[in-house]
């Protein structure tokens, strides 16, 4: 065997201070509470850094804040709006190694994962919403032309609330802030409570980019701060991420006061392989699907649909490429698999594995070390999987995958979208017209064909049913933020 | 599917000397072979494209480097096509190729020297009990445009001279015409022509037959798919990319799909086929992710120079650069390494 020796990448390009305050204005502030919390590695339990865990009263400095912005930035032509964003998105690329590694620090996922694919689509989307800015008025939302007279031009909303998951801290930062922006609105984020640290570096990005005070203001906490910032009557605008379990407390709270509302919640997606797949390329993206950032992700394939025919042969592929994943020290540069992000999601990973093998599901993973500290879960998969089992109905949100069989496409089909949620999908065959009849019946925002969990700027992205609604991307991806 | 014996068929030059008893029905005729070949799961370029790439993300540092600087330099075969090509050229690499750096006498020595048939002799004597391996090209390399005739007495002509190593070019013209049994006992004819099958016998010599597919001219990952499984299952004893005349000649993407293409007929016949990435190949790097491709798609089984060699002629002293550079830290200038 060719042994890889370590490939550690260096921490030292990062500063981590010893506690972090608040966002606000931009000026750092101290939390007008007294509760602070601890972020920690989950690879090694080390801990990075304290944060501030912000009030009610905090949350509304910063609405105040985001709103005393709103009346100045909104104003601005869009090229001007556009020279902050571009200015971002370069900054961004310019500290894109030291944003890597603090996000691998803070979350545990692979340092390739974090470079390769989280920070270049970090810089993309700000790239992208930069160039809208200015042409807001030809995306096809308000300044309407048939009757020859020239409408209003769109308007943004006001402040938007943004509450983001763990699972891609960077890039849900991105998808939410850099639209917004480019609309002319003003924000407050709210990170993970278990992942602050790339979007405190991200205020130091703004104030870097010289972006005016109080056009992005970033408050770390729990729930509670997040419940405090989306029931906050001066935000105009609430887009979640998370679990479909939050979202629907927020569409609650937020029912009836006028504010709108963008939700991007769980997922449970079926990647169907049919027998004339291009299977060598099949397997990766079944791996790509469900061990990609260690399933942290809503969009997972987590349901593995194969066809019967060629089910024996796909399985033995898959084990037989799953044995050489490398999982391990996420900051070295060879780790495939890294670290589940907190103890609580490790905890409700396996609880729901213990569910698969008790309801008579067969479990398997490859042989892997696991470290002795932080959060470790192996490559798991489950076979002999029911559509009645709850690893084949509930959101895991880890390295587990479920595997189920079908007969014909129009099963598949059925089996599907026979799920609460419909936030995407994978198909693999080599037959076009598959793919094409496929998609027009799949209820899922995204159906990728003969690739998996592929990730764009100009995409719009989002779900159906319990998956949540809006869109983030893309042309679409500007209604969210624009009075239409 | 997995564990069918291999089964030898000890039959008159000209017949298929090695063939496998899942698929002894295969050639049967051309419409069996395309059925076959064409039955293959598809190659989705992108896909591979993007599996490559991420490979080639591997950080091969330290121990593991110096590791696999030697493990390169080992699968080399060292290689000179040039029409300008004379006996004494031919000696220079030789010695070149048995003592790759004259200063330091740990390094080892590269798999084989690939040569033209007229200069195998030279090639023989000049390596005679060095252990370096004497390959040819032959059947009217690169373009293969000549008759099968032509090809059988080129490849005879390099074996009578010694060559223990045959690196023939398939008929890319009857492959993509669609031709494939045309192009299955051509090579299944110059498998015989390379001499008894199962070893030499006393006095008698058999070479090693690399098949090269010319990728560059078949253009698609599914062509290169289908032509190394029919190469696989008319004896070839290695699968090769490239002339090194044809662009692009080896890519990493193309590797990867041949290297599936032997991991599966290993899992499916038992017997094992080599892999040769030739052309382009030209730095310690490259020659790295190629390492990591085979171990982590064929597997670390592949990781031998009886499995894998890397066809190239300025990628030798690229590696010992890189080697000399692991231990003493720093870069000789390119003085200080042989031109041969």
């Amino acid at each position: 065997m060719f042994e890889y020796a370590p490939a550690p990448e260096s921490r030292e390009i990062v500063d981590i201070k010893p506690s972090y305050g608040l966002f606000i204005g931009g000026e750092w502030v101290d939390s007008q509470g007294e509760n602070h919390h601890k972020t920690i590695n989950p690879a090694s339990e080390e801990v990075l850094a304290e944060v501030a865990w912000a009030t009610e009263a905090d949350v509304d400095r910063a609405v105040r804040a985001a709103r005393a912005a709103f009346t100045t930035w909104s104003a601005l032509p869009g090229s001007e709006r556009a020279k902050y964003i571009f200015r971002i998105a370069r900054i961004i690329q310019e500290r894109s190694r030291e944003l890597a590694v603090l996000e691998t620090l803070d979350n545990g996922k692979p340092i390739r994962e974090s470079r390769d694919v989280d920070l270049p689509l970090v810089a993309a989307h700000f790239f992208y919403y930069a160039g809208w800015a200015d042409k807001l008025r030809y995306a096809g939302f308000g300044r309407r032309t048939t009757d020859g007279h020239s409408g209003e031009d769109p308007r943004p909303l006001g402040v938007a609330g943004q509450v983001i998951p763990w699972n891609f801290p960077l890039l849900m930062l991105a998808w939410k802030i850099a639209p917004a922006l480019a609309c002319g609105n003003t924000v407050v984020l709210k990170p993970a409570e278990t992942t602050p640290l790339t979007a405190l570096a991200f205020a130091d990005i703004c104030r870097q980019a010289d972006l005016p005070p109080g056009v992005v203001n970033i408050v770390t906490g729990a729930g509670e701060t997040g419940a405090a910032l989306v029931n906050h009557p001066g935000v105009d605008k609430v887009a979640f991420t998370g679990s479909t379990e939050v979202g629907r407390m927020i569409a609650r709270s937020v029912a009836g006061t006028g504010k709108r509302l963008s939700l991007e919640l769980g997922g449970k997606a079926a990647n169907i392989v049919f027998e004339d797949a291009p299977l060598d390329q099949a397997v990766e993206g079944i791996v790509n699907g469900i061990f990609f950032n260690q399933g942290h992700v809503c969009c997972a394939g987590s349901r593995l649909l194969v066809q019967e025919s060629v089910a024996d042969e796909v399985l033995d592929a898959l084990k037989r490429r799953l044995s050489t994943l490398r999982l391990g020290d996420p900051m070295d540069k060879n780790t495939d698999i890294g670290a589940i992000n907190s103890a609580a999601q490790l905890a409700k990973i396996r609880e729901l594995a213990e569910a698969g093998v008790n309801e008579g599901a067969e479990r398997w993973s490859p042989a892997c070390p696991i470290p002795e500290r932080g959060f470790w879960f192996p490559p798991t998969v489950f076979t002999g999987v029911a559509q009645s089992h709850r690893i084949a109905r509930e959101e895991i949100f880890g390295p587990v995958l479920s595997v189920l069989t079908f007969r014909t496409p129009a099963e598949a089909v059925e089996k599907a979208n026979n799920t609460p949620y419909g936030l995407s999908a994978g198909i693999w065959t080599e037959k076009g017209s598959r793919i094409l009849w496929m998609a027009d019946r799949l209820r899922a925002g995204v159906v990728w064909a003969n690739t998996f969990n592929r990730f764009d700027p100009t995409s719009p992205f989002g779900g159906y049913k319990e998956s949540g609604y809006g869109r983030e991307g893309g042309r679409h991806g500007l209604e969210a933020y624009l009075a239409v | 599917m997995v564990g069918l014996e291999t089964v030898r068929l000890v039959g008159d030059a000209g017949e298929v000397s090695t063939t496998t008893a899942p698929f002894a029905e295969v050639a049967s005729s051309n419409a069996a072979l395309r059925a076959f070949l064409h039955g293959l799961p598809g190659v989705d370029r992108v896909g591979a494209d993007a599996r490559a790439a991420m490979l080639g993300t591997r950080s091969i540092k330290t121990t593991a480097k110096a590791k696999a600087i030697d493990l390169a330099i080992s699968m080399v075969d060292l290689t000179t096509l040039e029409g300008a090509d004379t006996p004494g050229k031919v000696r220079a690499m030789c010695a070149k190729a048995v003592h790759p750096d004259p200063t330091d006498p740990s390094v080892p020595r590269v798999a084989a020297v690939c040569v033209y048939p007229d200069l195998v002799a030279t090639a023989v004597r000049a390596l005679d009990g060095s252990g370096v391996k004497v390959a040819s090209v032959a059947t009217a390399f690169p373009s293969g445009r000549s008759s099968l005739d032509v090809k059988v007495a080129d490849t005879a002509l390099a074996v009578a001279a010694g060559a223990a190593e045959i690196d023939m070019v398939i008929d890319r013209g009857a492959f993509l015409s669609g031709d494939y049994l045309k192009v299955f006992e051509e090579i299944t004819a110059i498998k015989a022509a390379c001499g008894p099958a199962g070893g030499a016998q006393e006095g008698e010599h058999s070479a090693h037959l690399k098949v090269i597919l010319e990728t560059g001219e078949l253009a698609t990952y599914d062509n290169v798919r289908r032509a190394s499984w029919l190469a696989m299952l008319a004896g070839a004893d290695f699968i090769k990319t490239s002339t090194g005349k044809v662009q692009p000649a080896a890519t990493l993407p193309v590797t990867l799909v041949m290297l599936e293409a032997v991991r599966d007929f290993r899992l499916r016949t038992g017997r094992v086929v080599g892999v040769k990435p030739a052309g382009g190949i030209r730095t310690t790097k490259d020659a790295i992710k190629y390492l990591v491709l085979v171990n982590e798609t064929a597997g670390a089984d592949w990781l031998t120079p009886d499995l894998f060699r890397l066809g190239a002629s300025t990628l030798l002293n690229d590696l010992l650069m890189q080697r000399q550079k692991m231990a003493t830290g720093r870069y000789a200038g390119p003085d200080y390494f042989t031109l041969d």
